[in-house]
C-alpha cells in the first residue's frame, strides 16, 4: 500500500508510468492531497485490512505545496514506528521517502527495493491475528 | 387518581472490573432513594445477594435496563454477558472497560502464557515448586470442580454480544448516569441503538478552560512530576502529555479541574475510529522539530507511547493486541 502526495510523489509515480519504466506491480497507490494528510489511522487500517507494508511518499523537505505538511508527516512517521515496534510489528514494514515530481526513476527503484524488503520479511499476519479472538 | 407508576427492572453486573463503576452507581448518594423508587434492582452482585441462577430463571427480556461494566476477560464474563443480553431489553456497556477494554485491556500487550508465567511462577514472592496453575476443570473425589477459562485476548462487551448503548468513563460520571437513567425511566426518546450516550460529541480541548495559544510547539515532553504546573496553561503547551485532543467531553473535566492531564477514559470523539492513532497525530503536530534526529530526541521522552495512547482502548483499536 502506498500513500502518495498529489503534488510531488504521485506526479513522480505518474512520470515513472508515462516514461514506461518497469517496476514491481505489488504496490497499490493512493493519492492524497498532502503527505501531512496521511494519518496514523490510515496506516493502521491498511495493516488491519491485510497490507504487508505501507509506503508513504511526500515532497522533499522545504518543497511541500502546503509548506509544512511533510514535516508533520515525518514526525508522525517517527512516532508511528515506535508504536508499531511496541505492538510486535517490524518497523521496516513502514517506509517514508521523499519523491519529487521529476523523480520517476527514484520512485520505480523505491518500489522495487521496498517490495524486496517486504518479500524478505514475509507476509504480515495482523489481519488474521485481529480477526480471531483467542 | 393516577395509576401507580410501573417500576423498571434494573441489573448491574461487573465483568473484569475494579468495582469503581458499581461504586459510581452508589455515588448518586441520597438520589439512590429516587432510583429505588423508580427501579427494582433485580441483580447487582456488589450490593445484593442474588445468584446467577436467579437470572437464569427470569424470562427473556425481563430486565428493562442492564449496566454491564468491566471487560470480558474469561468465560464467566462472557457467559453472563450473553445471559444478560438475553434477559435484558436495554443493555448498556457501562464504563471504559466494557466500552473499549479499559485498563484490563492493557493485558493485550501480553499473552495468556506470559501472564500465567509471571503470576504463578516468576513473581518475586511466589514459591510454586510443583508448578501448579489453575485448570478450568479438576477432578476430586466429590466430582469435577470448575473454574472460568482465562482468555488470551481481553474483549470489549461489543465483541461478545450486541450492545444497545455505550456509556464511557472510568467510571462514568454519576451525573451522566442520572441523566440517562431519568431518560429511560420517563420514557424519553432514546438515540438509535449502538450510540454513545452520557457523553459529549466534542473533544476535551474544544471546551477546556485552560489557556491555549496558537503557538503550539514542544521541544521536550515531561512526566507530570518533572514540572511545576502553573495551574492555568494548556498541559500540552507545558510539554505534559494530555489526551484532551483525542478524547470526548462528558466527564466535566474532573481530572483537569484537579490539575491532572486527561488520560482518555471517555474514549475517542465520534469522528475517530482509533483513539491512539488520533492522539499520535495530535502529538506529532505539536512537536517543534524538523530534523529526524531532533524529532527522535523529543520522542525519547515518551516512555511508553502505545501504553499511553491506548491506555483505555487497546482491545477496541485496529491493532488490538501485541503481535507475537
Amino acid at each position: 500500500m502506498a500513500f502518495l502526495c498529489k503534488w510531488c510523489s504521485y506526479t513522480g509515480a505518474d512520470l515513472a508510468g508515462t516514461s514506461r519504466m518497469e517496476y514491481k506491480p505489488n504496490v497499490h497507490a493512493i493519492r492524497v492531497m498532502c503527505s501531512g494528510r496521511i494519518e496514523p489511522t490510515f496506516v493502521l487500517k491498511a495493516f488491519r485490512q491485510g497490507a504487508d507494508g505501507v509506503l508513504i511518499c511526500g515532497c522533499h523537505p522545504g518543497d511541500c505545496h502546503y509548506q509544512e505538511g511533510n514535516y508533520k508527516c515525518l514526525r508522525r512517521f517517527h512516532l508511528l514506528k515506535r508504536y508499531v515496534k511496541q505492538m510486535g510489528i517490524e518497523p521496516e514494514r513502514i517506509k517514508l521517502e521523499w519523491i519529487s515530481a521529476s523523480e520517476g526513476k527514484q520512485y520505480a527503484e523505491l518500489v522495487n527495493s521496498f517490495t524486496q524488503t517486504i518479500t524478505e520479511l514475509g507476509p504480515c499476519h495482523i489481519k488474521e491475528t485481529m480477526e480471531v479472538l483467542t | 387518581m393516577a395509576e401507580e407508576k410501573q417500576k423498571i427492572k434494573m441489573a448491574v453486573y461487573w465483568g473484569a472490573a475494579c468495582g469503581g463503576c458499581c461504586v459510581s452507581v452508589l455515588d448518586v448518594h441520597e438520589a439512590l432513594f429516587d432510583v429505588v423508587a423508580a427501579a427494582d434492582l433485580v441483580f447487582w452482585p456488589i450490593a445484593l445477594d442474588t445468584k446467577y441462577q436467579d437470572v437464569e430463571d427470569m424470562p427473556d427480556g425481563f430486565i428493562d435496563l442492564t449496566l454491564y461494566n468491566g471487560a470480558v476477560r474469561n468465560s464467566e464474563n462472557e457467559h453472563i454477558a450473553k445471559l444478560l443480553r438475553q434477559k435484558s431489553k436495554i443493555l448498556v456497556a457501562y464504563g471504559s472497560c466494557s466500552h473499549m477494554g479499559g485498563i484490563p485491556g492493557l493485558a493485550n500487550f501480553s499473552t495468556k502464557e506470559e501472564i500465567f508465567d509471571r503470576v504463578y511462577h516468576d513473581t518475586e514472592s511466589t514459591i510454586n515448586t510443583e508448578r501448579v496453575v489453575p485448570q478450568p476443570e479438576f477432578e476430586v473425589a466429590e466430582g469435577v470442580l470448575e473454574l472460568p477459562v482465562f482468555y488470551n485476548d481481553v474483549r470489549t462487551l461489543a465483541d461478545v454480544v450486541e450492545v444497545d448503548y455505550f456509556m464511557p468513563g472510568c467510571p462514568p460520571q454519576t451525573a451522566r448516569l442520572v441523566e440517562v437513567f431519568t431518560a429511560i425511566v420517563t420514557g424519553a426518546e432514546l438515540p438509535p441503538p449502538g450510540s454513545v450516550i452520557g457523553a459529549g460529541d466534542k473533544a476535551q480541548c474544544d471546551e477546556c478552560s485552560r489557556k491555549k495559544t496558537e503557538n503550539k510547539g514542544v521541544k521536550k515532553f515531561y512526566r507530570p512530576w518533572e514540572v511545576v504546573d502553573d495551574g492555568e496553561t494548556c498541559f500540552l503547551e507545558q510539554g505534559i502529555l494530555c489526551m484532551g485532543p483525542a478524547t470526548r467531553t462528558g466527564c466535566d473535566f474532573r481530572c483537569i479541574q484537579g490539575n491532572a492531564p486527561c488520560r482518555g477514559c471517555y474514549g475517542p470523539t465520534p469522528d475517530s475510529t482509533d483513539p491512539g492513532a488520533k492522539m499520535m497525530s495530535a502529538i506529532a503536530s505539536v512537536i517543534d522539530e524538523k530534523e529526524p534526529v531532533a524529532i527522535d530526541k523529543v520522542l525519547d521522552d515518551l516512555v511508553d507511547p502505545a501504553g499511553y495512547f491506548y491506555r483505555y482502548s487497546l482491545p477496541s483499536s485496529y491493532i488490538r493486541r501485541k503481535m507475537s
